[in-house]
């Protein structure tokens, strides 16, 4: 008890003020007041209660309930992928290979480019006819891909870029994680007779799980989040096939129905919170499982 | 043992040869395209000019009324206050947060926290904006960008605070340090290695957003630098050289950023991502 008033004194409220006034007024405050205009006909000026309308009509409306697939299409093979590229780049990175360096830093660049910037880069070595890709494609003796105009291909191409321009992040994380293994297990694994596959299999692996949970979480709910590169690429098209929920929020805010967007503002949420939870209550068991 | 040596040689081949060509190309194909006639840029193809047409980086600065040099000094000025907003109040909120554990801390930090996963609500702020008239000026779009940021900016802080000793400040609590001077004089200094990362990581978020300048800072007079780059998706469409004179004009702030703190960005986002 005496040592709690002292921390008290000691550690001023104060301190946290201007970050939580900040935070709470500008971000938990709009989520909150979200929950009534999501049920509202909304312009700003005037707000209408109207129940679920909002809701219904999201659901309803194939264009829009879309992008709740697509979102989780999205996020979930953003997510797989870095997960399982960046793990074995970062083994490649960790050996004693000599460019290391220099890979390195070729991996983690795109990270710094901005999103807008890659989208439009890429949107053009997509192009149907002259992009580069497609360039590769006929010398290969293929046929041209429409990457990004053909409804089949164009959120897989998206995929994709995000997955170039993100992967560094993970990678990253997975170098500090298999840095930070006690190099006795290798040693051991070796005396017994442990073949390098089996080393990666049965010692880097388990031992790497805490570092590829922050992975899983973070690539997730970014991938969940995502707006700009879809927007930059394909801006939701062609049609509807790209549209997520994040895109879809902008384009109803666009045409002006303000309270719809506010609805799938909070369908996002609801969405994001218990795939958020549910994955902690997964990977934290996972991590239990192993130790 | 020389099998082995032979076979880091081939990592080596094989690595640098999937490295240009997944990772240097695309940025290979930006250079060479911003150096083109509109023309030539708009060929799309991986050509070096014959003639290197620099004259593109001054036109994309003077189109459309000087925009970009507007977009670059906006951007600076919110990179800029962001940065300093955050290291100052996230740097105070980290400490005390990670020093004291009693059931309020446990309940902010939860609710600081609750920031990192779920999405902000961008029609509602805009109306919380308006209210407060402070819509489409730099002051809200600066307290947006550190709202969004406060959490992941006081996980980092938060994180490296365990590793400072808690007997410094017992010693200067007992010659008689205020609080506020014990973060000061004390705490603060300590906090350079993290702060760098801090810096590093919110001024190339800030920098590089899109999204949020598009929906709090709209208007010619506000734009930002990558809202600049959507411009060549309607109004300047199909200036392939200018646009990519744009992208390689924005990129090279982080690019200097990059090269100078490689190690560090590294190194910060490892200590936020595991350890945090």
């Amino acid at each position: 008890m005496k040592t709690k008033t002292r921390e008290k004194t000691m550690y001023s409220i104060w301190f946290v003020i201007p970050s939580l006034v900040i935070f709470a007024i500008f971000f938990l405050w709009p989520i909150i007041s979200s929950l009534y205009y999501s049920l509202t006909v909304w312009n700003f000026d005037t707000a209408t209660f109207c129940g679920l309308d909002n809701f219904k009509m999201f659901f309803s409306e194939n264009s829009l309930s879309s992008s709740v697939l697509h979102t989780l299409i999205y996020a979930f093979s953003t997510s797989a992928l870095k997960v399982v590229l960046a793990f074995f780049i970062a083994i490649f990175l960790c050996s004693k290979i000599k460019t290391k360096d220099f890979i390195r830093s070729s991996v983690f660049f795109p990270n710094l480019v901005s999103a807008m910037a890659v989208g439009l880069t890429f949107s053009y070595l997509m192009h149907p006819t002259r992009g580069f890709f497609n360039v590769i494609l006929n010398s290969l003796g293929l046929a041209s891909i429409d990457f990004l105009g053909d409804p089949r291909f164009a959120l897989a191409s998206v995929i994709l870029t995000d997955v170039w321009k993100g992967l560094s992040i993970s990678v990253v994380i997975y170098i500090a994680g298999i840095q930070s293994i006690d190099k006795t297990y290798y040693e051991a694994a070796q005396i017994d007779g442990a073949s390098g596959w089996q080393q990666l299999v049965n010692v880097t692996l388990p031992l790497v799980a805490p570092a590829q949970n922050s992975i899983i979480i973070l690539s997730l709910i970014g991938g969940l989040r995502s707006f700009d590169l879809i927007w930059a690429m394909t801006g939701g098209g062609p049609g509807f096939a790209t549209d997520v929920m994040a895109s879809v929020i902008y384009k109803e805010y666009a045409y002006g129905f303000y309270g719809l967007s506010t609805a799938g503002n909070v369908i996002m949420l609801i969405l994001i919170s218990i795939i958020a939870f549910r994955l902690q209550h997964f990977l934290n068991k996972r991590e239990e499982a192993i130790q | 043992m020389k099998k082995k040596k032979a076979l880091y040689i081939l990592g080596d081949i094989i690595g640098l040869i999937v490295t240009v060509f997944v990772f240097i190309i695309p940025f290979y194909f930006m250079l060479a395209n911003s150096f083109k006639t509109e023309k030539d840029a708009n060929l799309l193809n991986m050509e070096w000019p014959s003639i290197i047409h620099l004259e593109n980086y001054i036109e994309v600065f003077s189109k459309a009324n000087y925009q970009l040099v507007t977009a670059f000094k906006n951007s600076l000025i919110l990179t800029f206050f962001t940065v300093l907003g955050l290291i100052i109040t996230g740097a105070m909120a980290g400490y005390v947060i990670q020093r004291r554990r009693d059931k309020t801390m446990g309940a902010i930090q939860w609710l600081i926290m609750l920031g990192l996963m779920i999405p902000a609500s961008i029609l509602p702020t805009i109306n919380l904006l308006q209210n407060l008239h402070i819509y489409k000026t730099m002051f809200g779009m600066v307290m947006i960008e550190i709202a969004l940021q406060t959490p992941f900016t006081i996980m980092l802080f938060r994180g490296y605070m365990a590793s400072i000793p808690k007997e410094l400040e017992e010693a200067a609590r007992i010659d008689g340090c205020s609080n506020w001077q014990i973060f000061w004089y004390i705490i603060n200094p300590l906090l350079k290695p993290i702060r760098a990362t801090v810096i590093i990581l919110t001024a190339v978020n800030t920098f590089n957003d899109f999204t949020n300048p598009l929906y709090f800072l709209p208007g010619a007079e506000n734009t930002t630098v990558q809202l600049t780059l959507y411009n060549y998706k309607g109004q300047f469409k199909s200036s392939y050289n200018l646009l990519f004179a744009d992208i390689i004009l924005i990129t090279v702030p982080m690019l200097i950023i990059f090269l100078i703190f490689n190690k560090k960005i590294v190194d910060g986002m490892v200590s936020g991502s595991v350890k945090g």
